[in-house]
């Protein structure tokens, strides 16, 4: 499904090849422009309207960073909690590991179908090709999961995994996959996708789903949504299985109480979701709603790596929300394809290469102008501009090995430059003689363009921008000449 | 008030008027500006491309010059006419260590962005400035999003004689310079820019106003390329003039 021919998409080798057709692909910016724009302002309005916004987001950002400081404590209280209503609790260390928990689970149940509901991790792991490998049919059930699944792409949005498509583009894909005419409205196209995954739900043997929160207190985990689709996936097949990263557990049930009156706000602008599906163990009567047989599969792959140190730790405050990439410049102009990871925009360009590996995605910590507009917009108040500085400073420290050729030949050059630079800007004297050159190339690559083309760091500039005319005296010699007018 | 005036090293080699402009304004509001010509740069492209070492000698340079100015040459504040690399000396501390760590967050209680300084530090909304025309702002994303600096900028703006303020959606929006971003991947960056200019064009205006020279080299540049006739004008340029405009 993800084209790249490997099972772990927790890669980005090819952010410097992807980004450049996305810049050229029209119909994707215009569905990007609109659904982007959207939704940032929806969230802007919704959030304008809490007077306690500020005071949510600390109480957020305090409970996150006590779950990283006891982690282990909180999962283990989980676990205790989970078994004693009656939920199994899994523990992978790696995607292979879920990957096989999973499937086992299903062949030991002879299943043959499975429906799915939207869950980033299980694209982080891999999970429908390793479910069709041993013969389970994933059918994923959230609207716009389902129309990626069709099309068979990845998710471009971690809250919208369709954004990057238009409506009448949806239509002409339903029209090609079923074969047959489609209605002009976007009702009238969901009302068809209702039809088709009503016989899954149906027919399902095993429902797979994320979970957005772990309750350690109750053993609960759970999951918002606003199609109702969860709500069948957790509840009609009679064995449920959750997929969840480790760092979504929260130490009390009242805790949701904070996260939800952020987490729709934030992702969707809706004050809540339409669903809250709070799952506590199987079903226990007879005549109980739900599963017989619930699942839960702890999944870490690498996160633990994250918590020893404070500003990667931050990292996995995250409650896939999306709210930063609405907002993020670069995100609104490329997509999430473009950053050839499961997890796109600002908050990808730091948790994939902490998961992955910095070699695996080097160059995404170097998407990004550094605008902050992400960590204002974080419900849990990530710095994400902090980590992308520590990952680009680790991904210097730590030398080639740690980096793709391409992030490899960008820090070689600029690591040569920057020692130039430092040394001239540690005199007066060499910065002058600096600013001088560095006005006098300006002024050439003006007259003689042949210069801006060719000279190094200016060929970057001057492709779609004119260089400021260089003055042909600098501040500093101004400043000499006013002080010895005034002195005369 | 002696203040110690930062200049930044894209004012002093490719817009020495704005820094010029910046001591008059500060001289108009009775401040003594003492600019030390030892200065050089923040070090800040260098600690946001990941250069952590070459950045640190650069930053414990500037930092070790401006205490200088405040301990011996009794500064009270050390203004620089730009967000970012106010917002640069502000992180200083974070980069050095030890005894330079302690003298950086000295220092960084001394450093204001200049519109911030004459509003929040000499409670000046007028400075006697005239200046024609009609112009938006461009919040540039340091000295908003690090330092908080928002309305200021647009007080100042409203007393200038003669001059119109108009908003822009996208005033908050990155305009895609980034530093070393603009250069390594140009093609966002230029489209971060164009996201802005769509909505200035429209709005006709004469100047889009802004406190940091980096953000006006990028917008500019792309106003020229797109045969546009709105100028990028610094904040200190408008308050320094005295019955010019566009």
């Amino acid at each position: 499904m993800s084209g790249s021919g490997s099972i772990h998409h927790l890669k980005s080798r090819e952010f410097s090849t992807l980004y450049p057709s996305a810049l050229e692909n029209v119909e994707l910016r215009g569905a990007l422009a609109f659904g982007t724009k959207l939704v940032s302002n929806r969230r802007d309005n919704t959030v304008a309207a809490v007077d306690d916004w500020q005071d949510l987001r600390d109480r957020a950002s305090a409970i996150k960073a006590d779950v990283m400081s006891n982690l282990d404590h909180y999962l283990e209280t989980f676990e205790q909690q989970a078994q004693a209503v009656g939920t199994h609790v899994h523990w992978a260390s790696t995607p292979a590991e879920a990957r096989s928990i999973i499937t086992g689970i299903a062949q030991q149940h002879g299943a043959s179908l499975a429906v799915k509901s939207k869950s980033m991790v299980s694209e982080e792991i891999g999970l429908n090709e390793a479910l069709e490998q041993s013969g389970v049919r994933p059918v994923e059930t959230d609207l716009g999961e389902w129309i990626v699944q069709i099309a068979n792409e990845t998710p471009s949005h971690i809250v919208a995994p369709a954004l990057h498509r238009s409506r009448e583009d949806v239509r002409e894909l339903f029209a090609r996959v079923l074969q047959r005419p489609m209605p002009e409205d976007a009702e009238g196209l969901t009302e068809v996708a209702r039809l088709e995954l009503r016989q899954a739900f149906a027919d399902a043997d095993i429902g797979i789903s994320g979970a957005n929160f772990l309750v350690a207190e109750t053993g609960s985990f759970l999951v918002l949504e606003n199609e109702g689709n969860i709500r069948m996936t957790t509840s009609l097949p009679r064995v449920h299985i959750a997929l969840v990263g480790i760092e979504k557990v929260l130490p009390r049930l009242s805790d949701l109480d904070v996260f939800l009156r952020l987490i729709g706000r934030s992702g969707t602008g809706q004050k809540l979701t339409s669903y809250q599906t709070l799952v506590t163990g199987p079903r226990r009567r007879a005549d109980d709603d739900g599963p017989d047989e619930i699942h839960v599969v702890l999944l870490d792959n690498s996160r633990s790596s994250l918590l020893g140190n404070a500003v990667t730790a931050q990292t996995l405050g995250c409650i896939r929300c999306g709210a930063c990439l609405n907002t993020c410049p670069v995100y609104r102009q490329i997509g999430g394809h473009a950053y050839g990871s499961v997890y796109p925009g600002p908050i990808g360009a730091i948790l994939t290469p902490q998961l992955a590996g910095l070699h695996e995605a080097s160059q995404l910590p170097f998407a990004s102008s550094l605008c902050g507009a992400c960590r204002d917009v974080c419900p849990v108040k990530i710095d994400i501009p902090e980590v992308l500085l520590h990952l680009r400073a680790r991904s210097v420290e730590e030398g080639p090995s740690a980096r793709d050729a391409v992030t490899n030949k960008k820090i070689r050059q600029q690591g040569g430059g920057f020692r130039m630079w430092s040394w001239a800007m540690r005199s007066p004297w060499r910065y002058r003689m600096a600013g001088r050159v560095a006005r006098t190339m300006a002024w050439l690559a003006i007259r003689v363009p042949l210069v801006g083309r060719c000279a190094g760091p200016l060929r970057g500039w001057t492709a779609g921008r004119s260089l400021p005319s260089p003055p042909r005296r600098s501040f500093r010699s101004e400043m000499a000449r006013r002080r010895s007018e005034r002195r005369s | 008030m002696n203040v110690a005036f930062f200049a930044s090293c894209l004012i002093d080699q490719f817009r020495p008027d704005v820094g010029l402009a910046a001591v008059d304004v500060l001289e108009r509001c009775g401040c003594t500006v003492i600019f030390d010509e030892r200065q050089t740069c923040c070090g800040q492209p260098a600690f946001n491309s990941g250069h952590h070492a070459e950045a640190r000698d650069v930053c414990q340079r500037a930092i070790h010059l401006l205490h200088e100015q405040v301990v011996q040459q009794g500064c009270e504040a050390i203004v620089c006419p730009s967000g970012s690399c106010a917002a640069m000396l502000h992180h200083a501390a974070g980069l050095l260590q030890g005894d330079d760590a302690d003298m950086a967050a000295s220092v960084a209680s001394h450093v204001h962005e200049l519109g911030s300084f004459l509003v929040d530090v000499l409670d000046r909304t007028d400075v006697e400035a005239d200046w024609s025309g009609r112009v938006t702002w461009h919040d540039a994303c340091h000295g908003l999003r690090d330092l908080g600096i928002r309305d200021q900028p647009r007080l100042l703006l409203n007393k200038v004689r003669g001059l119109e303020l108009v908003e822009a959606t996208t005033c908050d929006r990155c305009c895609g310079f980034g530093g070393t971003f603009s250069v390594s991947m140009p093609g966002i960056s230029l489209a971060m820019a164009d996201e802005k200019l769509d909505e200035l064009e429209g709005l006709g205006v004469d100047a889009v106003v802004s406190g940091d020279v980096s953000c006006l080299m990028q917008l500019e540049g792309r106003l020229r390329d797109r045969g546009s006739s709105i100028r990028g004008l610094h904040l200190a340029e408008i308050l320094a003039s005295r019955g010019a405009g566009s």
